[in-house]
């Protein structure tokens, strides 16, 4: 099946990135921060395969170790949200009432927010760094994982099998743990699959703005960023960076419309 | 009008109040999460304490929390959103000669994605399975997986700098639109090829379908007839859905283009710590996002009598 060969072709990519990511020190030709001003703006040569930018310092490096930032921020910020989104969606779910009046409403103000504009005003007030990045785009990136936890457990509450833990007197924690959050993975996996390649990208949005990782620190957003001012003499600069971000995202939506197919294929 | 919709309204109004202080209290919040003195980052450490004692008055720092919050909804009621710090005008008239700008742009983004997505849609759909199916699919992930950050970039390099079709940046004219709505609004058309063709083939077998094409309607009238107009649905959810996201999108897309709109003017705010400024910007995109999501939301439920009101 086309989706299939499609779906491996995603995790192929994934792996590969994964892969610089880890081994960042060992791939890296060059030390990603270091200048070496005489060889500035190098489109290509046997030193620097992918180039130099305008301070000397190699571009595939910056690449192999802008990976490892891309990687982290969307790791941690979607790790981050599952775990809120878990918790707030479960307590929702299944306590219903007024606890779910409440969580929900305070939800649906959130998610009338733009999310990429609070996660650009939050950092620009609290000054870059990593650590902001993700607590930015958690802010918001959390909802969603809410809303979808609610609605599974209240699909899954009225089922036999949560009546009989109920009924056997299981506690509302192990129920929760041992019984609602297995059944609700497919769902959660598929949906934090999307998200990390929105965190990606939102990433790159902040550090392109200069609101994310600080220089040097090498992020493709701010390498991007750099090469906007030399598009005419350098064009290498942009495209680097932005053909990075672009394969990580298509990877994960090729992954995540495959984990669809798989783990739900009721709705297609 | 029937009860019920008056009945959904008014819920409706009764949601949207809470989601406008939900926003406004982020926004007041937004000049306190400042690390530190916000005054000093505003000012620098260099600053003397008399042009400090001035900015925390002139901001109202220098009163309770509860006082400068209550001061500041009503400053919003008011349209009074204080003094920016550089420029010689108030927050409100700065973002009021930006404002048309960014909706400019949105609407024509939002063009753009209606003109490539439906016809791509019904090709895809009307072929399925062909090489154009596919290059339809592949279209919709290329863009999908397309930050517009670098979409914008490429788009200069290619019709800018190397075919010297199109100014690079400002807003002078019909010109300068076109690349700044496409970058804007590539990912919209992505989505909506996707959206629309699944919508079509989900239609495709439907009794009314079946039965225009037995009462001789020709394939073209049953299409975009009976097909495309039934398909849509889904299509002007995701679109009222999206066309809020475009104008917070119109950030990046108006620091690329040097385009004047509001998004541009809340990146120059932050890189010169313009905190009133950049709060009232904010604020103003919110505002604009959450009034448009109510009024398509409340257009699209009254344009079509099929969707129950209960939810």
């Amino acid at each position: 099946m086309a989706t299939e060969r499609w779906f491996y072709i995603g995790i192929g990519i994934l792996l590969l990135f994964a892969a610089a990511a880890l081994l960042a020190p060992a791939l890296a030709p060059h030390d990603a921060t270091r200048q070496d001003l005489a060889n500035d703006l190098v489109s290509y040569s046997i030193q620097h395969p992918l180039g130099t930018d305008k301070l000397g310092r190699d571009i595939l490096s910056r690449l192999i170790y802008g990976a490892r930032i891309s990687l982290t921020v969307g790791l941690a910020t979607v790790a981050l949200s599952v775990a809120i989104g878990l918790v707030i969606g479960s307590l929702s779910g299944y306590f219903g009432s007024w606890v779910d009046q409440l969580l929900m409403r305070l939800v649906d103000i959130l998610m009338a927010f733009p999310g990429i504009l609070l996660a650009i005003a939050f950092t620009a007030v609290l000054g870059p760094g990593l650590d902001h990045v993700v607590l930015a785009l958690c802010l918001i990136g959390w909802t969603g994982y809410a809303r979808l936890v609610r609605g599974e457990i209240l699909s899954l509450r009225e089922r036999d099998f949560i009546q009989a833990a109920r009924a056997l007197g299981c506690k509302p924690s192990r129920t929760i743990l041992h019984h609602l959050v297995p059944n609700l993975l497919p769902p959660l996996v598929i949906q934090a699959t999307f998200g990390l390649a929105a965190a990606i990208i939102a990433e790159g949005s902040l550090s392109f703005l200069g609101l994310g990782v600080e220089p040097p620190t090498p992020s493709w957003g701010a390498m991007l960023n750099e090469g906007r001012q030399f598009l005419l003499v350098a064009p290498h600069l942009t495209a680097y960076p932005g053909i990075a971000i672009m394969l990580t995202v298509l990877a994960l939506n090729l992954v995540g419309d495959g984990l669809q197919q798989k783990l739900e294929p009721h709705d297609h | 009008m029937p009860a019920v919709v008056r009945r959904y309204l008014l819920r409706r109004l009764a949601l949207l109040l809470p989601t406008l202080l939900g926003a406004l209290t982020l926004v007041f919040f937004l000049i306190h999460a400042v690390p530190g003195d916000p005054v000093e980052v505003m000012l620098g450490e260099t600053a003397g304490a008399a042009d400090k004692e001035e900015l925390r008055r002139s901001l109202g720092l220098d009163q309770p929390v509860y006082t400068q919050y209550r001061n500041f909804l009503a400053g919003v009621v008011t349209g009074e959103l204080g003094q920016s710090l550089y420029e010689q005008s108030g927050v409100a008239e700065l973002i009021r000669a930006r404002l048309p700008a960014t909706f400019e742009l949105a609407l024509c983004a939002l063009l753009v994605a209606i003109l490539l997505s439906f016809p791509l849609a019904l090709l895809a759909a009307t072929k399925r399975g062909t090489w154009r199916d596919r290059g339809a699919l592949l279209f919709s992930l290329v863009g999908l997986s397309m930050p517009n950050f670098w979409l914008g970039p490429l788009l200069i390099i290619l019709f800018s700098i190397q075919l010297g079709w199109l100014p690079v940046s400002g807003r002078a004219g019909l010109a300068n639109l076109i690349l700044p709505s496409l970058t804007l609004g590539l990912g919209m058309a992505a989505i909506l090829t996707r959206i629309l063709r699944a919508s079509l083939l989900r239609v495709r077998n439907e009794d009314y379908v079946q039965a225009a094409r037995a009462k001789g309607v020709s394939e073209t009238q049953v299409w975009l007839k009976h097909m495309l107009r039934n398909a849509l649905l889904p299509v002007i959810t995701i679109m009222s859905l999206q066309f809020g996201s475009l104008l917070a999108g119109a950030v990046i897309t108006e620091t690329i283009f040097s385009w004047p709109g509001i998004g541009r003017l809340t990146i120059q705010a932050i890189q010169t710590r313009d905190y009133p400024l950049v709060q009232g910007c904010v604020l103003a995109i919110a505002v604009s996002y959450i009034f448009v999501n109510f009024v398509t939301d409340i257009f699209y439920r009254l344009a079509d009598p099929r969707i129950t009101y209960g939810d």
